[in-house]
């Protein structure tokens, strides 16, 4: 939709405080049209409040963060989907009603369209015969996948993920990295991943951003490669990774 | 090896949870035997104390005479009244005060200075206000009613998850399809906890009321018991409380897991 080279999300010195606390500072960051970038730092270096600032979750910030060129504090900015840490299901709907909440905004969720659209999501995530099953009733790498279909379901030009994987065991975990790579393949969306695995990042992303400091600001933006499928332990991503970890301070 | 076995095997107790069910009667039959002996040597008069038996064929033999039907009807009516109308109003109050910051700092300090003032403090005025007939009952019970469902609806309002929250302001929900998805379902386990403890206190405020000004009513019933020093009659009332007591609970139990089935 938006015209070739502006890039889908795009951060001007942002600052963020709660309260005294400084959060971010000066935070610049533009991720191109289809681009995956991951975001890496220690724990409580900022980079999920970075997230909720583009997801519009934060309305108080100082600086600029557009997403798809609109501003996020906008009342319906923001072509975005989020799939926060947790997945954050509504344990009373079932996995089909979980993701029609992801809906754009004025789609009628009886429709024939809209359903059409939930059962393919539904067996787009793996979940086929799971589509009236609780929430209670998942594992937790099938809720997360089910908050994932809800992201997807919003149809969203961005895709943001706040250490999605983090709670997985790291059999789930690979799977559902591989899986994330499809959807982001097939869907050509753009892809925020925030995670504090740096092999993760370096394993999924076009390009990692290094945050660090207190409070958290840009410290490097590494280059990973452009070629994909990637072996895990190729050398270059070695060396890439060791790059994050000097630049984290490792 | 063999006879090792063959030892142990036997002494493996019943499976417990067989048994379970059938252990919370031991101690009220007991105390009904005791409760019989002691009257039966004399220990308590009959004046005082009746018979377990002559409390069961007072209730039988009143079944029998149509009389019993009455009472028990309009009590259950009067409970069944004030409930409504006090849940009813607990439930606007409630989601109010539970959604708006402005309308809580207005009406909750006057609820939960309110919700201190004795049952049978209200008693005289209502009287004043509404005689002796059924509205006065009615409303002194929903009183009753009124305040576990308005103080745990507007808690459990005010507590649903922000993190839930969240996806709904993510995606977009707009206001009534927030309270609709997320909000509302959030709070209903709250609201049944409400609702479980302002039954509770429903009859413990039909009792007040009968006892007061009434003419029918197994409170009434119990009024007259002592009027006509009719102990079988006074505790035959207290069992009647127990036995509507215990089913309504579990009547609210039931819809609590049909409706919260997640």
């Amino acid at each position: 939709m938006s015209s070739t080279g502006e890039p889908a999300v795009s951060v001007d010195g942002l600052s963020k405080a709660y309260g005294d606390t400084v959060a971010l500072r000066d935070i610049d960051l533009s991720v191109a049209e289809g681009e995956f970038l991951s975001v890496v730092g220690h724990s409580g270096c900022g980079k999920s409040t970075l997230l909720r600032v583009l997801a519009g979750l934060e309305a108080d910030f100082d600086g600029g963060a557009a997403v798809d060129g609109v501003d996020v504090r906008g009342e319906h900015a923001g072509n975005v989907g989020m799939v926060f840490q947790e997945p954050r299901l509504l344990p009373w709907l079932s996995v089909r009603e979980n993701i029609a909440v992801g809906l754009p905004d004025g789609t009628n969720p009886a429709s024939e369209q809209a359903q059409a659209r939930v059962d393919e999501l539904v067996s787009r995530v793996g979940l086929d015969g799971f589509g009236d099953a609780r929430p209670s009733e998942l594992s937790g790498g099938m809720a997360q996948r089910v908050s994932l279909a809800r992201g997807l379901a919003y149809d969203p030009t961005v895709m943001l993920l706040d250490e999605p994987f983090s709670a997985l065991d790291a059999l789930t975990k690979r799977e559902q990295q591989e899986f994330l790579l499809d959807i982001w393949h097939d869907r050509e969306i753009t892809v925020v991943l925030v995670t504090h695995d740096i092999e993760e990042a370096v394993y999924l992303s076009d390009r990692v951003a290094v945050i660090g400091g207190q409070p958290g600001t840009v410290e490097e933006v590494v280059d990973v490669e452009r070629e994909r499928p990637r072996d895990r332990s190729a050398e270059r991503l070695v060396d890439r990774r060791e790059r994050i970890e000097r630049a984290l301070g490792l | 090896m063999g006879a090792a076995f063959e030892e142990s095997a036997p002494r493996s107790l019943p499976s417990l949870g067989r048994v379970r069910w059938g252990l919370g009667v031991v101690v009220p039959a007991l105390i009904v035997v005791g409760w019989h002996l002691l009257v039966v040597t004399g220990v308590f008069p009959p004046y005082q104390l009746p018979k377990p038996l002559s409390v069961v064929e007072t209730l039988y033999a009143m079944t029998l005479a149509g009389e019993l039907t009455g009472h028990v009807a309009i009590t259950v009516q009067r409970v069944v009244f004030g409930c409504l109308v006090g849940m009813s109003v607990a439930v606007v109050f409630g989601t109010l005060t539970g959604l708006s910051t402005l309308a809580n700092d207005l009406l909750d300090p006057l609820f939960q200075s309110t919700k201190n003032v004795p049952s049978l403090a209200w008693v005289p005025l209502f009287l004043l206000w509404f005689g002796i007939g059924e509205p006065a009952k009615v409303l002194l019970i929903a009183v009753g009613a009124f305040f576990p469902v308005y103080l745990n609806l507007s808690t459990g309002i005010r507590d649903v998850d922000d993190d839930l929250r969240e996806v709904a302001d993510v995606y977009d929900l707009g206001r009534i399809e927030t309270l609709r998805k997320v909000v509302l379902p959030g709070a209903l386990p709250s609201l049944f906890v409400g609702i479980r403890s302002g039954v509770g206190l429903a009859w413990m405020f039909v009792v007040a009321a009968e006892l007061i000004a009434a003419s029918q009513g197994i409170g009434y019933l119990m009024n007259d018991g002592r009027v006509m020093s009719r102990p079988d009659l006074i505790v035959g009332a207290i069992l009647l409380f127990a036995l509507f007591g215990n089913l309504s609970d579990l009547g609210v139990k039931e819809v609590e897991n049909y409706v919260v089935d997640w």
